[in-house]
């Protein structure tokens, strides 16, 4: 059994994974199940001015009848009394001394109400403060959430004010919506953030009903931009989870999230930098007993890999995440196809011809049954038709040696004298 | 469950047909299946599975990769858990309760539990630890899926547990008396040296009452769990009975498992008497031995049969015939001693009796007589009265009286599981109901030895808000 308690930035959990300030983490019942059923930490639904929500809020992406691809919800901060909320994290705290409670905050961009906001949830006894520079809706039209997290000036004087006053570590979310998340990132750490995490929803528009013409979700008939969450949204918080985790200048521990489904994902997000997890959509989806696959099934594949401590997961790919530039040029991989598990769909054939390098030839054997070959000299190893292959193990993309030294675009430039200005990261 | 296909039989190579003849889930399958569950709350199929296993959780940890927890919730459920993905009547059980029956098709719930245990076999996990020792001890009397859950259970809550098994090697009916091309003999031996690995001692050649003698148990353990099963098939009690060529299903079937397959069938004609599951293994088994025609006879209908549905389609696959209404009167052998024709008489169904079925009765004038070379006998299970008078324990015709709710004997240090208290006119004895009685009794015996709670029991009371211990 592997240790997985966590430990970002101060704040303490009994595992890695903490609930997202969302739905799930709406009450003291909500959040003490949650722990009753084996969640490390929560961070609470955004605390601040009560707002008003509307009725018919989320709606999913399937995606070839698999349900909840993707969510989008165009819901807002919490819609109950501050006082209430506070009263609830502070018995929550109380059953659960060992567990982290997380305060999300979302208050006007003046000094005052980020210290008041602060000194009050600090009262009841939290773990640490998450900053919601994300919510990219409703609350951002008041020049709130993703409004001022889009703003580098505006996150840093914000992390500001709340340090001031701050006794706990300060957590600031950020929003995806953003060509460039590090330059937010940097603008929380100069601003003091003991921790950045991310992301928040992108803004998304679900759907539109082909006979009525409506938006999905609509409200009584019209709809407005939401925020997009969910598996769909993993490769893009993971991208930004390790652009922050190899920037020089960023260097404070990441809470990450978007899309973690189950243990692997959680694996995927520390190994890329992320000191732990949180989950929204997962748990909306199925309810919090996932915890329990969750939890089990990162101790089991500690124990296998030999991997004493969660903790020494954090960062161990991030090396491996570099610039387009520095990857080898001359590295070359081929596809080959197994006849004997090929089932002859012929898919990985048509993909090639149709969209990519024409190189994998349908043929007969000796004895007349269909076979397909790869003509490995014109194959480019682009992986298209290992992806569109729908048999296990038909399709192996293995190395090919080529024979030729390694060598980068960068490397290429610098040796054929080409200007330095001419980086590619320029031009990507 | 994915219905059993037959995949012919080999006259050449009689071995191949008692290979398994189901090849499971592979890895895709097993990925696309498990990601078809709807990991339903409050899940119907967790209320059919006898044994109460956690069937979403089992099946999401199947999706995410996490075999090793998938294994361990099936079999701490269920310490026969590997067994039952291959033997259980799943449409009459999980299957059959799956809220997908109402939409599209049910969850292979069975393939998929034997894709996450084939798993943790092949892998050669161990996956349970055994408790603190309390220093109680318990012997355990057979060593079949009844004996092995109870003692399974009892190590786990830190009892010293012996078992003591007749035969030479556990696993009861698992090990020697279903099918090998159903259950091949290596998966009850994994569920046995799991269990074995928890410090369980287990005696094999042991039989109580003729090796070891109940007062040596009762003297020397804190409690007795009786779980024998039952015994050989009882006395058809019509003429030529002993002659050569007459088999005792149980036994033949065990011949099977155990043995080299033998070929004395190859070619021969084939008569099993009975429509319980015991029959149809049995006559499958002849088939399987090459025989060339292999018949059952049985003197009520297809409709009162009790072997399961499954079995029944198999055994035609495997160009079983059945003889509805036929009774056996008579075993005729030649000078030898050797059988060569059974005489039989045909029946008409009359009123219910006891036990709800139609009582069938001889019709006049009906007598014929077919040509055999072998009779096999499959009318049930005796049971082991004399030895339970022996042991001074109340019974009903050789099933012993338990406590429906503890199951504990007449006598307050004796409890008892499995086949051994499995009453007349239910249908067929299952292997996952032996299981869950000896988790039962197990428990029975933890309340009653070790009376300090275990688990608190916390709830949350929505109204007030406040949380129950
Ligand atoms: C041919 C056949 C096919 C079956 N097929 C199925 C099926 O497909 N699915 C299903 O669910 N069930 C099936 N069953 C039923 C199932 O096998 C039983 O319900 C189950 O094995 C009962 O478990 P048990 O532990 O009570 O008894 P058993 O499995 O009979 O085990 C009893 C054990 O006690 C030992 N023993 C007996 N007397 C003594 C003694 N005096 N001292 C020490 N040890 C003793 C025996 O050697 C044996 O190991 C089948 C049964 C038969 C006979
Ligand atoms: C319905 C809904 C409401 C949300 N509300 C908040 C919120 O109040 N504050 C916040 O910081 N994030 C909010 N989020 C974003 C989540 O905390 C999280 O960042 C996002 O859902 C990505 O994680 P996931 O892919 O696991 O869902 C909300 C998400 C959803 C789906
Ligand atoms: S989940 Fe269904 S029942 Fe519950 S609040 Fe939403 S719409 Fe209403
Ligand atoms: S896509 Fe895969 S299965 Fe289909 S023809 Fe190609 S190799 Fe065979
Ligand atoms: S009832 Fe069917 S769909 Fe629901 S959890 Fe059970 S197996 Fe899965």
């Amino acid at each position: 059994m592997a240790d997985l308690s966590l430990n970002l930035a101060g704040i303490k959990s009994p595992n890695p994974y903490w609930l997202a300030s969302a739905p799930p983490t709406n009450s003291g019942y909500q959040v003490q199940r949650a722990f009753e059923a084996g969640w490390g930490g929560a961070v609470w639904k955004t605390l601040g001015e009560p707002i008003l929500n509307v009725s018919s809020r989320f709606a999913a992406v399937g995606f070839n009848g698999k349900q909840v691809a993707g969510f989008n919800n165009i819901e807002l901060i919490t819609d109950r009394p501050l006082e209430v909320n506070l009263k609830e994290i502070y018995e929550t705290k109380k059953r659960f001394p060992d567990h982290a409670i997380i305060a999300s905050l979302m208050v006007e961009p003046t000094q005052e109400k980020w210290h008041e906001i602060v000194k009050r949830v600090e009262d009841v006894g939290v773990d640490g403060l998450e900053l919601n520079f994300g919510c990219p809706h409703g609350m951002a039209e008041r020049g709130m959430g993703a409004a001022s997290g889009q703003v580098p000036e505006l996150v840093e004087k914000q992390t500001m004010w709340a340090k001031e006053v701050a006794q706990t570590p300060v957590i600031v979310k950020l929003t995806p919506n953003i060509t460039d998340i590090t330059f937010t990132a940097e603008a929380a750490v100069n601003g003091g953030a003991d921790a950045v995490s991310m992301i928040n929803t992108i803004n998304s528009l679900a759907g539109v009903d082909i006979d009525s013409w409506d938006t999905i979700p609509n409200v009584a008939g019209k709809g407005a931009h939401g925020g997009y969450c969910g598996p769909a949204v993993k490769p893009i918080a993971l991208n930004m989870v390790a652009e922050c985790a190899r920037h020089p200048k960023i260097n404070v521990p990441i809470s990450g999230m978007g899309g973690v489904s189950s243990w692997r994902e959680a694996v995927e997000f520390m190994l890329m930098g992320a000191t732990g997890v949180q989950v929204c959509t997962a748990a909306m989806h199925h309810g919090f007993s996932i915890i329990d696959d969750m939890v089990e099934g990162l101790d089991n594949y500690l124990d296998e890999k030999g991997i004493d401590s969660v903790m020494d997961l954090v960062g161990k790919s991030v090396e491996k995440y570099s610039d387009w530039g520095n990857l080898d040029l001359n590295h070359q991989v081929v596809a080959q196809i197994n006849n004997d598990v090929c089932i002859n769909c012929n898919k990985c054939h048509i993909a090639c011809e149709d969209t990519s390098h024409q190189c994998i030839d349908m043929l007969k054997d000796a004895n007349g049954n269909d076979i397909l070959k790869v003509r490995e000299e014109d194959c480019v190893g682009c992986n298209l038709c290992s992806i569109v292959c729908p048999v296990d193990g038909a399709i192996d993309m293995v190395e090919y040696a080529n024979g030729k030294p390694p060598m980068t675009w960068n490397e290429r430039q610098a040796a054929i004298g080409a200007a330095s200005s001419c980086d590619v990261n320029l031009i990507k | 469950m994915t219905q059993l296909k037959s995949k012919g039989i080999s006259l050449e190579n009689l071995k191949v047909n008692f290979e398994e003849v189901h090849d499971g889930l592979n890895a895709q399958e097993a990925m696309e299946e498990s990601n078809r569950c709807l990991y339903c709350y409050d899940a119907p199929c967790i209320q059919a599975c006898p044994t109460g296993i956690d069937i979403p959780k089992f099946i999401k940890k199947i999706a995410s990769g996490n075999l090793k927890g998938s294994a361990t919730t099936i079999m701490s459920s269920n310490p026969v858990g590997a067994t039952c993905a291959r033997v259980c009547p799943t449409e009459e059980l999980c299957e059959g309760a799956c809220v997908l029956n109402h939409s599209t098709e049910p969850i292979l719930i069975g393939d998929l539990q034997r894709f996450a245990t084939d798993w943790a076999i092949k892998n050669e996990q161990l996956l349970f630890k055994p408790g603190k020792k309390n220093g109680k001890k318990v012997a355990v009397v057979g060593g079949g899926p009844a004996g092995l859950s109870a003692a399974r259970e009892l190590a786990r809550f830190g009892y010293d547990v012996t078992i003591f098994e007749a035969e030479a090697e556990a696993g009861g009916l698992d090990t020697y008396g279903i099918v090998s091309f159903r259950l091949p003999q290596d998966i009850s031996r994994w569920e046995v040296d799991q269990v074995e690995k928890l410090d369980v001692e287990i005696r094999t050649n042991t039989r109580v009452g003729t090796d070891v003698s109940f007062e040596e148990l009762t003297n020397n353990y804190d409690s007795i769990v009786l779980t024998i099963g039952m015994g050989n098939v009882p006395m058809l009690g019509i003429e030529g009975e002993d002659l050569d060529g007459v088999h005792d299903a149980i036994e033949f079937v065990k011949s099977t498992k155990s043995g080299p397959i033998t070929d004395e069938l190859l070619g021969k004609n084939v008569v099993v008497v009975g429509a319980g599951n015991t029959a149809i293994d049995a006559a499958t088994c002849a088939a399987r031995k090459g025989a060339d025609d292999v018949k059952i006879v049985y003197r009520r209908t297809r409709n009162e049969m009790t072997a399961y549905e499954f079995e029944y389609d198999f055994a035609k696959q495997d160009d079983v015939e059945f003889n509805w209404l036929t009774q056996p009167i008579e075993i005729i052998g030649n000078e030898s001693g050797k059988v060569t024709h059974l005489k039989c008489v045909k029946m008409a169904l009359g009123e219910p009796d006891g036990d709800g079925r139609r009582r069938p009765s001889p019709v006049e004038n009906s007598e014929f007589v077919m040509e055999v070379d072998a009779v096999i006998k499959a009318i049930g299970q005796s049971r082991y009265t004399d030895l339970i008078e022996g042991f001074g324990l109340d019974h009903e015709g050789g099933v012993v009286t338990v406590d429906p709710e503890t199951l504990q004997t007449s006598n307050p240090k004796v409890f008892s599981a499995g086949d051994v208290i499995f009453a007349k006119g239910q249908g067929e004895a299952m292997v996952v109901t032996a299981a869950q009685q000896g988790k039962e009794a197990a428990m029975a015996i933890h309340k009653q030895l070790a009376p300090e709670p275990t688990n608190a029991y916390k709830s949350f009371n929505k109204e007030e808000h406040t949380w129950l211990t």
